[in-house]
């Protein structure tokens, strides 16, 4: 009965019209509402569908990278997933860049590229490109449609492949006549892909396995990841629960900011090569490690045969080729985060667990220690400002208001992911797998579109701003208030950096000799542009900043010779930290020049 | 349990697995270029659909790496948005593997009576004769096949066709 149910509700379903049209119909029975693109000659077809549709939004970008990263800032930002629309050729090659960076970061996309028309593939046709072989290795999935009535089909399969299981971007290629055919619509009710069942509820024996080992730790830490924001707003929610049951301290990756409060006692900072001095220690020192949708980046992990050497590591993921790729774990739990810790929390109940307090104090008091290093300090000036001190100005006068932060890519973004207290998820957005400078400002733009009332704020370098500058123009053509807060020092700060640090202080091309005058140039693009010298205008500037309803670029001029510390130099180990200045720490071993 | 405890070793090994996929247009580079792209060795590859009503290729593909690095490229392969099933013929699992190859030697008088001696030994047959050659069709184990071109090379061995390895699991049931 109900087959036959369905089996109606299928032909009541199809609908004929033509390629073009289905997609577009096809992402507003998604529940799309916002498209990033720019269009071309083999997306022309779809444009004028799109002409003519109502209740979708799209947003003209300046360069298809900045559509991409744009669809990434608002994914990001609602957890629903970004949609993309370019032409083929230099628009499908243009998107590479983001593509690639939503690959790392889990993010899910689905970006639509025009093709040129069926009969012309493989001719070297104008602006022709194997956008499906380019696009294959930086891509969860993609395909090249070619017979009209499989492009509805297609088109939900995209937007389910890209939603569940391990989030990320996913590429239709659509030739332009298959466009312009005309063929039946399927909805997405009836659509399942042959093959794709991503594993979410975890087993069951292993999470009691892991309960217990928690109830034993005597010195646990919860290493957690974007693999929480990835999994909804619960998630948060459950992770706030598990650490009110257990008192164990919370350390995450630069992904996972925002997933656990940075206001709780528990939560030690970011781990990793610029995480905290108590976080990487107590990565180090623990024996449990409950590592919960991160993956052991080697920006985490620091020297690997050096990692946590005493730990019973569990380690919980949606993507099961993540467990033991670069650290063996004990207790591997392939599973969505939050179906998993729902259980983690229904089990630990269920055995009236309760953590080995005297042991948890004993490890807090260890943890205060090294909390009183003060890992972050840095040396206060009166005549420059200082990177650290502009951060902390700008957080104090945000933290009151809904604000959502996105950046750039180098110093300015690990003084960021430091300084920047997150107590909800999906307010950071970041670069993190790929490290594109260039995200931020696109990623704002997307942002901003998905929370027109939110303050969202491109923390960015005055090099990777001038990556995706143009989007500026975006932000304006949109009345989009973004605020680009650019620390800029003149260099390339983490590449002087590491020349500082590893290469003799002799700093090959990092220096900008010639940079544009960013108010002049925020002005130009219709943008408002604010400059600040002095430690003492930088308050009245921020707030400025804040109150205008435009676009701002604020050029905060910083100390130009400051170092991003804690650091844990190549090739080290988490309990090898480099402190701000105070110390000179261990020195960089000739293998560890050859680490990025 | 997800049970994916790996033993430490460096010791490299050599693998053959089986992906089941669907066959669509570059499910092959699909493959290919995950192995390739992540630094995988590929000995051989062999690939062909073998259920057209359900639109399912084979693939078989011989590699070699270290415990970890053989769990790593079988989650990698498992990962595939069109993989319907992985499985190592190597470890636990007992599969059958043949592989099957056309080898051409030249040569007269004594050592062409001897490779046709040894093609006999071996069970392989010779589908090509003219006066100074032989095209022998063998089909085994690759070790087999190998043991077969080692003897033939010193009695004129010109050139070797292999197809790469076909593996299949013993018993009654499917892969």
């Amino acid at each position: 009965m109900d087959k036959d149910n369905a089996l109606q509700q299928a032909a009541a379903a199809v609908e004929t019209m033509t390629g073009a049209q289905m997609v577009i119909r096809a992402l507003k029975d998604q529940g799309v509402t916002h498209i990033f693109g720019y269009p071309g000659g083999a997306v022309l077809p779809i444009y004028d569908a799109l002409f003519q549709a109502e209740g979708l939004i799209h947003v003209l970008v300046r360069h298809e990278q900045g559509a991409v990263h744009a669809a990434e800032g608002y994914a990001r930002s609602t957890g629903k997933p970004g949609v993309v629309l370019v032409t083929s050729g230099p628009g499908a090659t243009n998107a590479v860049t983001g593509l690639t960076d939503a690959l790392m970061d889990s993010i899910p996309l689905v970006v639509l590229t025009g093709q040129v028309p069926t009969h012309l593939i493989g001719t070297d046709a104008f602006q022709e490109c194997d956008t499906v072989g380019i696009t294959r290795p930086c891509t969860k999935h993609n395909w090249l449609v070619r017979d009209v009535n499989q492009l509805a089909r297609t088109m939900h399969e995209a937007f389910q492949i890209a939603t569940t299981g391990r989030p990320g971007p996913v590429v239709v290629d659509i030739p332009k006549d298959v466009q312009f055919q005309t063929g039946n619509y399927q909805g997405p009710a009836l659509v399942q892909h042959r093959t794709y069942r991503p594993r979410l509820d975890p087993d069951k024996a292993a999470v009691v396995r892991a309960v217990e080992l928690m109830a034993k730790a005597k010195r646990p830490v919860f290493y957690t990841g974007g693999g929480i924001i990835n999994s909804g707003p619960e998630a948060s929610q459950l992770l706030r629960e598990l650490v009110d049951l257990t008192g164990f301290p919370v350390t995450s990756t630069l992904m996972g900011l925002g997933a656990f409060p940075a206001s709780r006692p528990e939560w030690l900072g970011m781990l990793g090569m610029h995480g905290t001095f108590e976080a990487n220690n107590a990565m180090h020192d623990c024996d449990l490690m409950i590592c919960l949708g991160a993956r052991f980046d080697d920006r985490c992990t620091g020297r690997i045969s050096a990692f946590s050497p005493g730990s019973t590591k569990i380690h919980v993921d949606i993507d099961a080729s993540q467990f033991n790729k670069t650290v063996r774990v004990d207790l591997p739990i392939l599973g969505d985060a939050t179906r998993t810790m729902r259980e983690m929390i229904r089990f630990w109940k269920a055995g009236s667990h309760k953590p080995d307090k005297a042991a948890l104090s004993a490890w807090w008091k260890q943890i205060d220690t090294w909390r009183a290093k003060n890992s972050l300090a840095y040396k206060p000036s009166n005549t420059l400002i200082k990177p650290q001190y502009a951060l902390d100005r700008l957080y104090e006068l945000t933290k009151d208001r809904e604000t959502y932060v996105t950046t750039e890519v180098g110093q300015h973004q690990m003084w960021a992911a430091q300084r920047f207290k997150f107590d909800h998820p999906n307010r950071w957005m970041t670069s993190g797998g790929l490290g594109t400078m260039g995200y931020g400002l696109p990623a704002a733009v997307g942002v901003q579109m998905a929370h027109p009332d939110a303050l969202v704020i491109d923390i960015g370098g005055e090099a990777s701003v001038q990556m995706t500058m143009q989007e500026m123009s975006t932000a304006v053509q949109y009345e989009l208030p973004i605020k680009i807060f650019i620390l800029n020092n003149e260099y390339m700060g983490m590449v002087r950096q590491w020349q500082e640090l590893l290469h003799g202080g002799r700093y090959s091309h990092s220096y900008s000799e010639a940079l544009p005058d960013f108010v002049k140039l925020a002005e130009a693009y219709g943008c408002v542009g604010l400059k600040a010298d002095k430690p003492e205008e930088l308050d009245a500037g921020i707030l400025e900043m804040i109150n205008v309803k435009r676009p701002v670029l604020f050029d905060v001029r910083i100390d130009p010779a400051e170092n991003c510390f804690p650091m844990i130099p190549s090739g080290a180990a988490h309990n090898e930290m480099i402190l701000a200045e105070i110390d000179d720490g261990p020195v960089i071993t000739e293998a560890g020049k050859m680490l990025v | 349990m997800h049970d994916t405890k790996v033993k430490l070793s460096d010791v490299v090994e050599r693998h053959t697995l089986t992906v089941l996929v669907d066959n669509e247009a570059g499910v092959l580079a699909r493959v290919a270029g995950l192995i390739s792209g992540r630094g995988y060795n590929i000995e051989s590859l062999t690939v062909a659909e073998v259920d057209p009503t359900a639109r399912t290729s084979r693939i078989t593909i011989v590699t070699s790496g270290t415990p970890q690095v053989i769990e790593q490229i079988e989650a990698q392969l498992r990962r595939l948005v069109v993989t319907h099933k992985v499985t190592n013929w190597t470890g636990e699992q007992s599969g059958i593997e043949r592989e099957m190859a056309l080898v051409k030697v030249a040569g007269t008088g004594e050592k062409r009576v001897e490779a046709l001696r040894m093609a006999d030994a071996f069970r392989a047959r010779p589908v090509d004769t003219t006066q100074a050659s032989f095209v022998f069709e063998i089909t085994g184990s690759p070790g087999k096949i190998d043991s077969f071109i080692d003897l033939m090379r010193p009695l004129g061995l010109v050139d070797i066709a292999r197809t790469g390895v076909a593996a299949l699991n013993r018993g009654p049931e499917a892969m």
